[in-house]
């Protein structure tokens, strides 16, 4: 069974910070369709209100395209080929690497969605998207990629928290004229300026059917000890690595190419999801101020957005609901009016 | 008549006309049932319809993807499951739905039976798009 594997790392200074964010990774579909779920390597951290998020395509041989949408918690300011091997060493404190990746969406022509930003890496193209569930999942329609049929319900339940997106998607004809090999993993650096930090889990589960497994691990790196939400004990998640991040690791991590942004000291968190797509419905939240208040609403636990309309029969209901009862109200209000009328006055 | 009175009267008598209406719907103007695509379901997924009468859906896909409406028997639907058409409009209980658009069709169906409405494309039966269509 193929392992979703996501470094999320939130790491933050010296410098007393508050939330920071820090994500994972999305689903991939295919022009054919098919949900194509690799295994990810992604490293999100957080300094000075700004979220570093590196994370690792890989090529999955074929040819066309082949990608996969990545919620986003705001709009990234920069784009960019990450760094040579901060994802391994990163994966290599905790446990054997284990390389992984996901994918985005591609294609050209109507964008029903704002387009932000857009670049190549290596055979990668890169397209940050704003827009609503409906708007993200036109682009994709009209950029060829057929989403899989949760995907209307998946993308509002981000877009209502932040419509940002980000389409990663993997030409794989151009990755073979580059003689990459399947595996082959090319690092992205994304950096967005943020304040509310948290990781999305239920795009994990993205295409997924039913009892299909989910299965990720998502390392959080945060100047202190992380609040997290939903319990990372419960609901199909354990957390297996709580610890202050060794010196050895963060010196390694400062000194791979555009990563001198890694803090002197941190804590690494380490979150395996091990469940069911069907109870994969929310993300996790991540409280790195100290406060130990992670947001239900950025977990997806809290409604938010728009109220939906009623449904068509609520109208029916009342409109019967109003003649069945303003129907003797006034009648009878009427013919006791005319009776009172017709009745002489007392006495007369 | 006092303005009170007339304004009872008024309001009886719009009650009584609201009931006309209600009253009135499914009378003699031709059948025409709306379904909704929302977050890959149909809605309503159990309907009944006469047999022998033109019956016209109007299918509303709210979705950001493409749905399909098929009707019919068991036999086609597994035909439909390993089919290849990648679009359907050639047949009037056979349509697609692109991406938020409505589309209309008028079925008469023959005889009396147990239908499903189910969209073939992948994997959006094993979501749960079908519905039920009893025909009376």
């Amino acid at each position: 069974m193929r392992r979703l594997t996501i470094v999320a790392a939130t790491a933050v200074a010296t410098l007393l910070l508050t939330a920071g964010p820090t994500f994972a990774c999305g689903g991939l579909i295919g022009p054919n369709g098919a949900v194509n779920l690799l295994r990810t390597t992604t490293l999100a951290a957080y300094h000075d209100g700004v979220e570093h998020y590196v994370t690792a395509f890989q090529f999955a041989g074929g040819g066309g395209q082949f990608g996969s949408i990545v919620p986003l918690p705001g709009v990234p300011t920069k784009v960019e080929k990450g760094g040579d091997w901060t994802l391994q060493r990163l994966i290599r404190e905790t446990d054997p690497p284990v390389p992984s990746l996901l994918f985005a969406a591609a294609g050209a022509s109507r964008d029903s969605a704002q387009v932000i930003l857009q670049v190549r890496i290596d055979a990668l193209d890169i397209t940050v998207l704003k827009g609503g569930g409906d708007e993200v999942g036109a682009w994709a329609k009209d950029h060829g990629f057929r989403l899989p049929p949760d995907a209307p319900e998946v993308l509002d339940f981000y877009a209502n928290r932040s419509p940002i997106f980000l389409a990663a998607v993997f030409d794989a004809d151009a990755a073979r004229a580059r003689r990459q090999s399947i595996g082959d993993g090319t690092p992205v650096h994304i950096t967005i300026p943020t304040a509310n930090p948290w990781v999305p889990l239920r795009i994990l589960a993205l295409g997924k059917t039913g009892g299909e497994k989910v299965e990720a691990d998502v390392y959080l790196l945060n100047d202190r000890q992380p609040a997290l939400l939903p319990d990372p004990n419960a609901n199909g998640l354990k957390l297996q690595v709580s610890e202050p991040a060794s010196a050895g690791l963060l010196k390694d991590l400062r000194s791979d190419k555009g990563m001198g942004w890694i803090p002197q000291h941190a804590w690494l968190s380490k979150v395996r999801i091990d469940g069911n797509a069907s109870d994969l419905r929310f993300d996790l939240a991540i409280d790195a101020s100290g406060r130990g208040q992670p947001s239900l609403r950025d977990a997806g636990l809290a409604p938010f957005g728009p109220m939906q309309p009623p449904a068509p029969w609520v109208g029916w209901v009342l409109l019967l609901a109003a003649v069945g009862v303003g129907l003797p109200v006034f009648g009878g209000a009427y013919l006791a009016r005319l009776a009172t009328r017709r009745m002489p006055p007392a006495g007369a | 008549m006092s303005s009170v009175s007339r304004r009872a009267a008024a309001a009886l008598l719009a009650a009584l006309l609201l009931g006309v209406v209600v009253s009135g719907c499914g009378g003699a103007s031709p059948m025409r049932i709306q379904i909704t695509i929302h977050y890959s379901r149909y809605d309503p997924s159990r309907l009944t319809v006469p047999h022998g009468v033109p019956v016209t859906f109007v299918i509303i896909n709210s979705d950001p993807i493409d749905h399909e409406w098929i009707v019919g028997d068991a036999a086609l639907h597994q035909r439909h499951r390993t089919g290849t058409e990648p679009v359907h409009n050639a047949r009037p209980t056979e349509i697609t739905i692109p991406a938020l658009t409505t589309r209309e069709t008028t079925v008469t169906f023959d005889k009396p039976g147990v239908l499903q409405y189910i969209c073939h494309l992948p994997k959006h039966e094993d979501y749960g798009m079908v519905g039920w269509l009893t025909v009376t």
